[in-house]
């Protein structure tokens, strides 16, 4: 049992782990932003920036197609910001303009070009890959001890821990600043708060969370962690260090919950094949925040 | 004393505007308009709605960018002197559901003092209180923000404000939807604040309190329509022709008498 799981189940569960809670993280301000649908538009606009980065190298590999993504990503959420600061317009309406145009963009370019004879595989950028993530040369516990066989982890791994490693760092310093400047955007100015900065910070950092869980795990599950543990976390508690710790745990629960149920349920209810993880992921996610909004300690009305 | 000071000097004044034009589009909201601030006084600006009077503020503390104008605040630049402000927003401008207690929203104003990463130590959690006390609200610093009344709310954005330590405080309609009580508080820490020597600038919408509540006045509908002692510029003449023109016939008679 243990060498098994630790060449099938350790990296996808570490990886969904990581990618989960590298998005509820940035989620909880864009929560309370009234942005949650960034994540929503991250992933439509990386399309894009993906065909442009393949076109430009002329091969499909994870490097040049990631920075694509966040190139794309980027521009998306700069002009997201311009629109909303010069048009006065609502961050909903702007994100709807932008994500739907960028994707539009990105499926001409796509016919356009010879990119369509290529498989581009949706199912792969929707749901991920999370169960083929495997360590084979995890041949036990000890393997994480022995050099050699850590080389073979899915570079996925490192990549997502470093990421949460960096948006876990920015939220920690810019914790005070972020949350007056969410609370009381003009008052935060008046206290020499860069407030534009921060709100492009964010949303930057959450368009790089973003990206490299897509390319980890899928957009299902980048959509879902954005909202679902930080809203579920919001009616736990009406103070937001404990919605922040609150929205880890939810994040870290749907993981494993997920990936568990994912592997097993469908057995355990006579079926015989697993169905997607990071489907399920997000299904738990969705799950925990119906629970939450019935039984919540402070939930709204 | 105070009062007797010469009111123009632009070197001396808390705040000093110079030809400030703001616009949100085609339509300029301020246009043009000079303000010097008296040290030490009570100043209300008023004007109908929609005359740029939270604007004027917004602009004077660079929250929205003018196209045009000088601010000075104590003789020196705005950037050299923000800490000496403290700015009271609008108390419908914030989320009141935000997840956070009293407490900890009066601590944000001491954030010039705590920085990134400062800790909270037992001498700042002290002076919030102390603040939360002036304003009557002591028995709710752990009480969470959504549970207030909109008096409350009022009072907690005033002690923020305290907790600034700051020379200059300008307010933003803060007697907007409180109630009595609230009102006689706020306007007791307003006046003890002109006792210490700061200086207090609000937004006012109610003419009938302006004379009891204030020293001297800021007329502006778009451009400025008056300035000075409540003596010589709060008059019948001024206030019409501040809300007239641009208010329908009602409107006018009943402010003026409201005057």
């Amino acid at each position: 049992m243990g060498a098994e799981f630790v060449m099938l189940s350790l990296a996808p569960l570490l990886i969904g782990i990581f990618a989960a809670v590298a998005c509820a993280l940035p989620g909880n301000f864009l929560l309370l932003r009234r942005q949650s649908l960034i994540g929503d538009a991250i992933s439509h606009v990386v399309l894009p920036g993906i065909i442009v980065a393949f076109l430009l190298t002329g091969r499909i590999a994870a490097w040049p197609m990631m920075l694509g993504a966040a190139g794309a990503a980027l521009v998306a959420v700069v002009l997201i910001e311009t629109i909303r600061r010069l048009g006065r317009v609502d961050s909903g309406a702007a994100m709807g303009v932008i994500f739907t145009a960028m994707f539009a963009a990105g499926v001409l370019l796509l016919e356009q070009s010879d990119t369509a004879s290529v498989h581009l595989d949706v199912e792969h950028a929707l749901y991920g890959n999370l169960e083929s993530l495997i360590w084979l040369d995890g041949m036990g516990w000890a393997s994480l001890l022995d050099p050699v066989a850590l080389r073979g982890l899915p570079p996925e791994l490192p990549r997502m821990a470093l990421t949460l490693g960096v948006v876990a760092l920015c939220t920690w310093i810019f914790w005070r600043p972020l949350k007056m400047a969410t609370f009381d955007e003009g008052f935060a100015r008046t206290m020499g708060i860069p407030v534009q900065l921060l709100s492009l910070g964010l949303v930057i950092t959450a368009a790089i969370a973003a990206v490299a869980a897509f390319d980890a795990v899928g957009s299902i599950i980048v959509i879902a962690m954005f909202i679902c543990p930080p809203a579920t976390a919001r009616m736990m508690t009406n103070r937001l260090a404990a919605q922040i710790w609150w929205s880890v745990a939810f994040a870290v629960l749907s993981a494993i919950l997920g990936y568990v149920l994912a592997g097993y349920g469908p057995l355990w209810f006579g079926g015989s094949n697993a169905v997607s993880a990071a489907g399920m992921i997000a299904t738990v996610s969705g799950l925990m925040l119906s629970a939450a909004a019935l039984i919540g300690p402070h939930r709204k009305g | 004393m105070t009062l007797a000071l010469p009111r123009s000097d632009p070197d001396q004044s808390p705040l000093c505007i110079r030809g400030l034009t703001v616009s949100y589009g085609e339509q300029p909201v301020v246009f043009s308009v000079d303000m010097t601030v008296q040290d030490g006084a009570m100043t209300a600006i008023i004007g109908p709605n929609g005359a740029g009077k939270s604007t004027l503020l917004k602009a004077a503390l660079n929250i929205v960018r003018p196209l045009s104008g000088r601010i000075t605040v104590y003789g020196q630049p705005l950037a050299e002197q923000a800490q000496r402000i403290a700015y009271v927003p609008q108390r419908a401008s914030v989320d009141w559901d935000f997840p956070t207690e009293v407490l900890d929203v009066v601590l944000m104003g001491l954030y010039r003092d705590l920085g990134l990463l400062g800790r909270v130590r037992g001498h700042h959690i002290r002076h919030a209180k102390d603040c939360l006390d002036r304003v009557g609200m002591e028995d709710f610093a752990a009480r969470q923000i959504g549970q207030l009344s909109g008096g409350q709310q009022q009072r907690v954005f005033l002690a923020r404000a305290l907790a600034q330590r700051a020379d200059l405080y300008l307010l933003d309609e803060p007697f907007a939807g409180v109630d009595a009580a609230t009102e006689r508080a706020i306007i007791d820490v307003l006046k003890s604040l002109r006792a210490e020597g700061k200086t207090v600038v609000a937004v006012h919408h109610d003419l009938s309190t302006v004379r009891a509540y204030f020293d001297n006045v800021f007329l502006i509908n778009r451009r400025k329509m008056g300035e000075g002692p409540i003596s010589t510029a709060f008059t019948p003449e001024t206030v019409q022709a501040t809300y007239g023109g641009r208010l329908a016939d009602g409107q006018i008679t009943q402010l003026t008498q409201d005057a």
